[in-house]
């Protein structure tokens, strides 16, 4: 099965580091995913975990003085390292897209949408006008904006959150990518709009059959659109796999933590206390050793303060770093 | 009345360590690392203290004037120096270290007094317009932009025909009429700020509107105040010298470095010296300002951020 | 079936005049619109709306930060205008969204949770630093935290703070203006949870302004539905999430993602077109967006049904009814 899968995007080891005045900060501390074709993979943590980090370093945007390193970033089976600025733009605009977080900040407020729509094409796939206003047309009808052709003389601020963001969604499409990268695309929106852009987004990925990689810190997105999860704290995957098993059965303790805080309606009673994490993300910078979680874990004991940060890998390509073993963990997770 | 029985679960929820430094040590310790904070600073310390305690460094009265010692040169010359005069003494013999050094009191002297009344009227006209908005931002504006078509230069000049030159009337005139870029600047900080949901805690406590703007938003603009007091002060100092060169501004015998410029024009090609010597503290003076200035401004910003 | 009312507004609109641009005049904007609300003593009253729907708004009316254009509210069965602005601060206070912005970041932590004990001079300058860490205990902090600044505390730690100055004057109600969704989920049910503790313990009412239909679901024991300026919903937190009779209310609540793998993204059905609220639709301000919408909502705008203690404005229910 997995010989098939036409794999877009494959990440080992993935590192960044960026000096501050106390000495070294590692915000990512060397994670590893790769994403096919027509898969989601949704990157899960808290602030601070390093998650819009991780997309930065592979669409090549980080800070100036952040330091990336990797055994390997293959995009289409070419390592992207060593690529030039130049080349790396292009690879941005037309093979990689990027969704932000706030759309009004990522549409340039003194050009109208059609401009902004049609520039990309022109630059990178051809100069011909009319096709590019075609194809404008054609996005925005698939992003479900209806009277497409009015909406092209339009400026960003007259149009609103959502409209906006299908907008940026059909700007991140001109150029037909083989990778959309979404980081939090949604946080800025209402509930009723965040879950039409996530319907959208699931449909045109179907369509066009990408690779999406979603970065969000609400395990509400993740459990409905993704296909493989990966949970980041302190910089490094916790645990990772497919969606339905990590959900269902939960192994590192701040998955399963993470999972007890959410009020459910219909599972958490009412008025009931929730579950908690105690505790805050550790400081990251220096020497770092054993399990980062410890602190906050009510499993942790001497052993993780030394522990290695080897994955338990199980059959059906879940995976997580903690010393329990998973019968352990699916035991105090009942509990 | 309260029941503290559940406080000790609540005090295990927020086992959380204080990481970050306290903002007066961050601000410190970013000071120490600012060059041109640190360089500003050190230069305009050396002329504020030459300012203040001047009686005591001048070697000579600045206003005894001597015909016989007239045009003497500063050490590095070969010739006609003497000792007692380090650097020179001017076209009527008065001594040009002790002018220079009086000369940097009055500068300062304006440069001061200018941001502190400029500074009062324009803080509280922009503060007033950015908090309240409407109608009260609409006559400020309206303030502002008369000012602003107003020449500085032209009306000084008349003011001083009209009241006659002495040192008061040139502090009043730049004071009265530097105050539009703290106007503008304070009225746009406020008007940020006023949208914040601290001020808006602060209303649903129950304080004043005074009590608002001068305890909690004031205390927010201070940076960006002393900030636009730097530029404004180098900017007095600059129109006074200006204003003294051309004979509309402090007048003969103070020992103004405007003044001093215009005085050693007759001389600039035998004995340069005159006019280098003001020309220097004055560039001295501003620029140390402006650096000490642009320091303040990259530290408190990064505070911000 | 008669609670005492807490706190309660009778057919409240605001109405702000909007500038159309240079030499175009204003429009009226009915940010709330006829809204009558009741927070029962005691109780949790969630509101949930959109973002632009008027619930902050209503929040800052009931603060007495805003005056309403007409209609009146009450504070314990008296009208608003027999108090000063200084009166309702003791009797009710707000927590913010946004921790970072809500605390002066000039300030010492013990000086913002003090000052409302500064400025309506309760009790004596000496027994104010007492105070503050009885606050501090109560909030779950430590107590060293009183002489640090907002910028040392993490998000979590800020609202916590928020609450300490809210509640030093033991108000009676607490509108909590989406009180947890700039915080991490860890930290969110952490404050949740302190919430609730302290509105068991001190006897507090709560008004919960959300968008997280989760979070109220979690907390109230009354929702209130809000949509242009409408309340267009209000029931049992038990039956709205039960049986709503809304479409509005039943598209709030499938856009609610919980985190069930085993489901997909919901289709809302909800068109693109957002109203302009200053240019409000025809009719039912909802039936642009409505995916049952009859010829009756484009032209005529529904009347409350109220059934018990379960009120809805939509044709629907006319329909039902009739």
């Amino acid at each position: 099965m997995s010989a098939e899968k036409d794999i877009v995007l494959d990440v080992q080891n993935l590192k960044v580091d960026i000096p501050v005045s106390a000495g070294m900060l590692h915000p990512v501390r060397g994670i590893s995913f790769s994403v096919a074709r027509g898969e989601t993979l949704c990157i899960v943590g808290e602030s601070g975990c390093g998650k819009s980090l991780t997309s930065l370093a592979l669409m090549g945007l980080l800070p100036k003085n952040a330091q990336r390193s990797a055994d390997r970033i293959n995009f289409l089976d070419q390592d992207i390292q060593n690529l030039k600025e130049r080349e790396m733009a292009r690879l941005r605009g037309v093979k990689m897209a990027m969704i932000f977080q706030e759309p009004m900040t990522s549409l340039n407020p003194s050009y109208t949408i059609s401009n902004q729509l049609e520039e990309v094409y022109l630059r990178h796939i051809s100069s011909n006008r009319a096709e590019a206003r075609e194809r404008a047309i054609f996005l925005l009808g698939k992003v479900g904006i209806s009277s497409a052709e009015s909406r092209l003389g339009q400026y960003p601020h007259q149009l609103s959150g959502g409209l906006r963001q299908r907008v940026m969604i059909a700007m991140a499409l001109m150029c037909g990518p083989d990778l959309i990268i979404a980081d939090e695309p949604t946080t800025a929106l209402d509930v009723t709009i965040q879950a039409q852009i996530l319907h959208l987004l699931a449909e045109l990925q179907a369509d066009f059959d990408m690779a999406m990689i979603l970065i969000t810190h609400d395990l509400g997105i993740v459990a409905r659109v993704a296909d493989k999860v990966q949970v980041m704290y302190a910089g490094l995957t916790v645990e990772e796999g497919p969606c339905e098993a990590v959900f269902d059965t939960p192994l590192h303790p701040y998955t399963s933590g993470l999972l007890r805080c959410i009020p459910v309606p219909g599972k958490t009673a009412p008025g009931q206390p929730l579950g908690t994490v105690p505790g805050i993300v550790p400081n990251m910078v220096g020497e770092l050793q054993g399990c980062m979680f410890r602190n906050r874990c009510e499993h942790a004991t001497d052993v993780c303060e030394t522990l290695p940060n080897s994955a338990t890998q199980l059959a059906n390509g879940h995976a997580f770093t903690c010393r329990l073993s998973p019968d352990a963990a699916t035991r105090s997770e009942g509990a | 009345m309260i029941d503290m029985s559940l406080s000790p679960l609540r005090g295990q929820q927020t086992a959380e360590e204080i990481l970050e430094p306290s903002p007066m040590s961050k601000l410190r310790r970013r000071i120490f690392k600012n060059h041109s904070f640190m360089i500003g600073a050190a230069i305009l310390i050396v002329i504020l203290v030459c300012a203040l305690v001047a009686p005591l460094l001048a070697p000579h009265d600045p206003y005894e004037l001597d015909l016989s010692k007239r045009l003497i040169n500063p050490f590095w010359h070969d010739k006609k120096t003497d000792a007692e005069f380090m650097l020179g003494t001017d076209k009527i013999g008065r001594d040009y270290l002790s002018r220079l050094i009086y000369g940097a009191q009055i500068s300062l002297l304006i440069g001061f007094s200018t941001i502190l009344i400029s500074g009062v009227i324009g803080t509280a006209l922009g503060v007033t317009a950015g908090y309240f908005g409407g109608r009260v931002d609409m006559m400020v504006n309206f303030i502002i932009n008369t000012r602003l078509a107003m020449p500085v230069f032209l009306v000084a000049m008349a003011a001083v025909v009209a009241f006659g030159a002495s040192l008061h009337v040139v502090i009043l005139v730049l004071g009265l009429f530097l105050w539009d870029r703290f106007a503008v600047v304070m009225r746009s900080i406020t008007m940020q700020a006023r949208d914040l949901d601290y001020v808006k805690a602060a209303r649903a406590i129950g304080c004043s509107t005074p009590h608002i703007i001068i305890r909690e938003i004031f205390p927010n603009v201070l940076s960006s105040l002393t900030v636009v007091a730097t530029v404004e002060m180098a900017n007095a100092i600059l129109l006074e010298a200006a204003l003294s060169f051309l004979g509309f501004g402090v007048q003969a015998p103070t020992p103004s470095w405007g003044l001093m410029l215009n005085e050693g024009r007759e001389y600039m090609f035998f004995s340069p010296w005159l006019l280098a010597l003001p020309g220097m503290g004055l560039f001295l003076l501003v620029l140390a300002i402006n650096l000490f200035g642009d320091g303040l401004r990259d530290v408190t910003l990064e505070r911000e951020r | 079936m008669k609670e005492e009312a807490a706190l309660e507004v009778v057919d409240v609109s605001c109405v702000f005049r909007v500038n159309q641009g240079f030499m175009k005049g204003t429009k009226a904007l009915h940010a709330v619109n006829g809204v009558s609300l009741k927070i029962p003593k005691g109780k949790v009253v969630g509101l949930v709306g959109e973002s632009g729907c008027g619930k902050s708004t209503l929040a800052n009316i009931l603060l007495g930060l805003q005056k309403p254009t007409s209609g009146n509210v009450l504070y314990s069965g008296s009208s608003a205008d027999s108090f000063s602005q200084r009166h309702i601060a003791r009797r009710i206070q707000p927590i913010f969204q946004d921790p970072y912005s809500s605390l002066n970041a000039t300030k010492s932590i013990k000086s913002i949770i003090s000052l409302p004990l500064r400025v309506h001079r309760v009790g004596a300058p000496a027994d104010w630093d007492r105070k503050v860490y009885e606050m501090l205990d109560l909030v779950g902090l430590p107590r060293r935290v009183a002489q640090s600044f907002p910028s040392q505390l993490s998000g979590g730690q800020r609202q916590r703070v928020a609450i300490a100055r809210a509640l030093i004057m033991r108000p009676e109600v607490i509108i909590c203006d989406e009180p947890t969704s700039a915080l991490d989920v860890s930290v969110q049910s952490q404050i949740l949870n302190l919430l609730q503790d302290l509105r068991q313990e001190l006897g507090l009412t709560y008004l919960m302004i959300s968008h997280n239909l989760a979070v109220v679901e979690h907390m109230a024991d009354r929702v209130a539905v809000m949509y242009l300026g409408r309340i267009v919903e209000e029931a049992d937190a038990a039956t709205l999430f039960r049986a709503p009779s809304h479409p509005y209310t039943k598209a709030l609540l499938s856009s609610v993602l919980t985190p069930d793998p085993h489901l997909g993204v919901p289709d809302t059905q909800l068109g693109t077109v957002f109203p302009n609220p200053i240019d409000p639709p025809s009719g039912c301000s909802f039936h642009p967006r409505c995916a049952a919408c009859m010829d009756i909502c484009r032209e005529q705008a529904p009347q409350p049904q109220i059934n018990g203690a379960h009120m809805a404005e939509c044709h629907l229910d006319t329909a039902a009814a009739g």
